[in-house]
């Protein structure tokens, strides 16, 4: 289990509660986070997903494959904190993580 | 436009396009009366799983849910499950429920959805045939699905080679027999259907292509051998089905809406009747980067038109519309697919097949119309805004893999 903090573009902040096994962005949809449309499910197909992750945090996570990437090659103002909310599995370490929404996404 | 905004939305149909009107209209802000009522067991949830990590068994049943069970009561939603709509009454603006009971709409929305085309051979009603749509039926499949049984998969589409896939990695002898001369006939250009053809024969799945089902035979009541039409036999214990779907229309032609291969609808997905609106599967619409109509089978097109219905019945602007894309999952490949390559005059290969990872551009008269990227996003995402933007392409460069993606997109979009 783990915190995690959404923080939109406006910066009103939204916590939740992730599960062990789930992704963030499944946390996400499934607590209505605004910002998160997340359309292909999970699948890493259509970069809907995009965050910019609390750098305290980057170093917790499993690094970028290939194909996040280069999904994140081609999203809009993307930055070195920035992953696919997707691709970032849920862990107790992960506790207390905070994301920002891209306001294209809004 | 002064649209009045209705007091009631009833949306016939618990997909993804039917649970995507009611997540966008009250993400809008709207406040009426909102119903869902659907003929399913669960709650709305996301199909493509169901060929792939679903049906192999890892994944849970309730990552499937687009939304938990207590969303619908934050958000005021009467979602009823298990619920038919047997007719729409369009003068007296209500859906009759199975149970008897009428309920009035000010907007209705269709998200009806589809359902697999039944297979047309004698012994179709033997046990241990399936179909995979609903989460029932991949629960069916996995349960019957023990290693060293042999599968036979009637229909080379992409249910039929994700089904494979999983079922290789379970453990069985599959088989697919395919009528038309190569796999994924329907919605790819050869070299895509050579390419998988390849890979699934790689990974043991034996395909049969020009070969068409005649009839199967059982023993006891289960299926146990299937003859094809020179005569041919396998013996065969499951049998999945996947030979494309049909549409639900009844209920809009039954009420007298204009249908043509689903139920027509304009740019905002509304019918001829100003307060129904059609979504999802069902719906034939118009497809304003290619200058036709046609009807979508894809996560892409639900969840747009549900946005789009939304938006339409608030009187909100009207979403940017995207260049439809699909997706597939098989083996280690993620086939990207954006446009549709029918009628392309030219096509490129950028990359190289033996590495996995390459992408097949489509033209016509200059322009993109359509990529399939192989395990290549940057190809993928770079085509979409290509082909929206509709500018004229020169192929020789698409196809050099000396120039970046990003490059390639910066010198025709600014």
């Amino acid at each position: 289990m783990a915190s995690i903090t959404f923080i939109d573009f406006q910066g009103e902040k939204r916590t939740v509660e992730g599960k062990n096994g789930q992704s963030v962005m499944e946390a996400a949809v499934g607590n209505s986070i605004p910002g998160i449309d997340a359309d292909c499910g999970g699948a890493c197909a259509c970069a809907t997903c995009h965050v910019y992750v609390n750098e305290e945090f980057l170093g917790k996570l499993q690094p970028q494959d290939e194909m996040e990437l280069s999904m994140l090659e081609f999203a809009e103002n993307v930055e070195t904190n920035s992953r696919l909310a997707c691709q970032i599995k849920v862990t107790d370490e992960l506790d207390g993580l905070t994301v920002t929404t891209p306001e294209s996404q809004h | 436009m002064g649209v009045p905004i209705p007091q009631t939305v009833v949306i016939v149909g618990g997909g993804q396009a039917g649970a995507q009107a009611a997540i966008s209209l009250r993400q809008a802000g709207y406040e009426g009366n909102l119903k869902i009522f659907s003929d399913e067991n669960y709650l709305p949830y996301q199909r493509p799983p169901l060929s792939k990590a679903y049906l192999k068994g890892d994944f849970e049943k309730e990552r499937l849910f687009l939304k938990p069970a207590n969303w619908y009561l934050e958000n005021n939603i009467e979602l009823e499950l298990q619920s038919k709509i047997t007719k729409i009454d369009r003068r007296e603006r209500s859906v009759l429920c199975q149970n008897g009971s009428a309920v009035t709409y000010d907007a209705l929305i269709l998200a009806t959805g589809s359902r697999p085309r039944p297979l047309p051979v004698s012994g179709s009603d033997l046990e241990n045939i399936f179909d995979l749509r609903e989460i029932e039926d991949a629960d069916l499949i996995r349960s019957n699905a023990t290693p060293g049984k042999h599968l036979l998969i009637v229909g080379g589409g992409y249910i039929g080679l994700e089904a494979a896939t999983t079922a290789k990695r379970l453990g069985l002898e599959v088989t697919i027999v395919e009528m038309e001369e190569r796999v994924l006939q329907r919605v790819t250009a050869p070299v895509i259907s050579d390419f998988f053809t390849k890979v699934h024969e790689k990974h043991g799945v034996r395909i049969l292509t020009n070969t068409r089902l005649d009839h199967l035979e059982g023993k006891d009541g289960v299926v146990s051998t299937a003859i094809f039409a020179d005569g041919t036999e396998i013996p065969c214990d499951l049998v999945l089905v996947g030979i494309g779907i049909i549409p639900n229309t009844e209920l809009a032609s039954e009420s007298g809406l204009a249908c043509d291969n689903g139920i027509l609808v304009d740019k905002d997905a509304r019918t001829d009747d100003p307060r129904v609106f059609a979504i999802g599967d069902v719906a034939n619409r118009p497809l304003i980067h290619y200058g036709r109509r046609g009807r979508l089978e894809s996560v892409h097109n639900a969840i747009e038109q549900g946005k789009l219905a939304a938006a339409a019945i608030l009187g909100t602007p009207r979403p940017t519309e995207d260049c439809p894309w699909f997706w597939s999952d098989q083996f280690n490949i993620k086939l990207q697919i954006v446009g549709f390559s029918q009628g392309y005059d030219e096509y490129v290969i950028r990359g190289e097949e033996e590495k996995n990872k390459f992408a097949v551009f489509y033209l016509k008269n200059g322009h993109l119309i359509s990529t399939d990227a192989i395990n290549a996003p940057a190809e993928f995402l770079v085509s979409k805004k290509l082909i929206i933007s509709g500018v004229n392409v020169v192929s020789s460069e698409l196809e050099d893999i000396t120039i970046p993606m990003k490059d390639i997109l910066g010198r025709y979009t600014h």
